[in-house]
């Protein structure tokens, strides 16, 4: 519908709206996240709940403890290697449509123990990742923020067409591989599916990766 | 004051082999190192000795010494005991197995002080050694399935250098040899 069309019918009283919209706008603003946390940054997202910083003035009070009700997994810490196939399979236990925040620098890439034995480098090998929200730990604001980044996906996403959320592709996939215990490693190390790199020497920059974002 | 307490357990523990390991730093918290068949005996009568009453395990550690061209390598547990009681403290001990590879048994002193308990799984992860007499030997950081042990020198972590965008020293190094292996 034409957006000025729109307006000038609201100016006289009409309220217009589409499918789409009411349902992104139902969607965005009850987001309800699974309580699940892993180390610090745990202590900010129980923060960003409670009435200082008021998640549920955006709709995401209801941190739910079962993922069979949760839209949400906020990832906040650390995720070892050794708790990485739980997480997986919790994300696999949720129903569609979900969405994952990886909060701090620990979640989106190991942070300051990235090169331990111990440590996953960012549970995007994993699962897919809508928002990633650096810091350590990020503040409440910030996990604000990422919340709000993630509604404004949702409120964006197109019902039909090519563009249309995995949720709504029959044959996309719900599931992801939960890695293994192995001798040495987890197994398979990442997910290709999920985690694309470039293999090159060079660093990339920041046109690739937007490049790569869209 | 470590001298005194090694001839009281030289005239307790008869046979038993000490050696005090000097500490040149400032600090000079030197130690004691045990020989592991008189180990349990040791410290049982350091816990139980009136005046010295070291009741209290804080901390245990494990050391890999690698072989060198002087000495072949062991590995270390060093133990760190106080007494509540006494108000005194540390006293460290030390223990050494024979190698790195296949003679790698201490005895636990578990039975004596229950804080070992999980610090000795945690040496018998990283390090290796076997503990006997530890009532629940398992893996604790590292799921059971693994077989390194990470914190020791020669420990050779997998190869997941594939994404790294700022790369310096020994990751700019793993990761230039990941991309020679993984060519494009």
């Amino acid at each position: 519908m034409d957006q000025k069309l729109k307006i000038e019918l609201s100016k006289q009283g009409i309220v217009t709206t589409t499918l789409e919209e009411l349902y992104n706008w139902g969607r965005k603003n009850s987001v309800w996240p699974m309580t699940f946390g892993l180390a610090c940054c745990a202590i900010e997202m129980i923060a960003t709940s409670m009435a200082r910083y008021d998640l549920a003035r955006f709709g995401a009070e209801v941190f739910r403890p079962s993922p069979r009700q949760a839209d949400l997994m906020i990832v906040s810490g650390t995720v070892t290697k050794k708790m990485a196939p739980q997480v997986v399979r919790l994300y696999n236990q949720m129903a569609e449509p979900k969405y994952v925040i990886a909060m701090g620098a620990c979640a989106i890439s190991g942070g300051p123990f990235k090169q331990g034995y111990n440590v996953l480098k960012g549970i995007d090998r994993y699962i897919p990742v809508d928002v990633h929200i650096p810091g350590c730990p990020p503040r409440p604001e910030a996990l604000i923020d990422a919340f709000m980044t993630l509604q404004k996906k949702i409120d964006e996403q197109a019902l039909t067409g090519t563009g249309r959320p995995r949720h709504l592709v029959a044959d996309a996939p719900s599931e992801f591989v939960v890695p293994r215990f192995g001798a040495h490693d987890l197994e398979p190390p990442k997910n290709p599916d999920v985690f694309h790199i470039l293999n090159n020497d060079e660093p990339c920059s920041a046109g690739e990766v937007d490049a790569r974002r869209d | 004051m470590l001298e005194e307490i090694k001839v009281r357990i030289e005239s307790a523990v008869p046979g038993c082999q000490l050696e005090i390991i000097p500490n040149g730093s400032p600090s000079g918290q030197h130690s004691l190192l045990l020989d592991p068949p008189h180990a349990l005996e040791v410290a049982k009568f350091l816990r139980d000795d009136p005046e010295l009453r070291l009741d209290y395990c804080s901390n245990v550690t494990g050391v890999d010494w690698l072989d060198t061209e002087q000495s072949p390598g062991h590995l270390e547990a060093v133990y760190h005991l106080y007494s509540m009681e006494k108000k005194h403290g540390p006293i460290v001990l030390r223990m050494r197995t024979e190698n790195r590879s296949d003679k790698v048994h201490l005895p636990s002193v578990t039975p004596i002080w229950r804080s070992a308990e999980f610090q000795e799984r945690e040496i018998f992860d990283l390090y290796g050694i076997i503990f006997d007499g530890h009532p629940d030997l398992r893996r604790i950081m590292m799921w059971d399935e693994f077989e390194d042990h990470p914190m020791r020198k020669d420990y050779v972590e997998p190869d997941d250098y594939e994404y790294e965008p700022t790369p310096h020293d020994h990751v700019l190094t793993r990761a230039k040899e990941h991309v020679e292996r993984n060519p494009q």
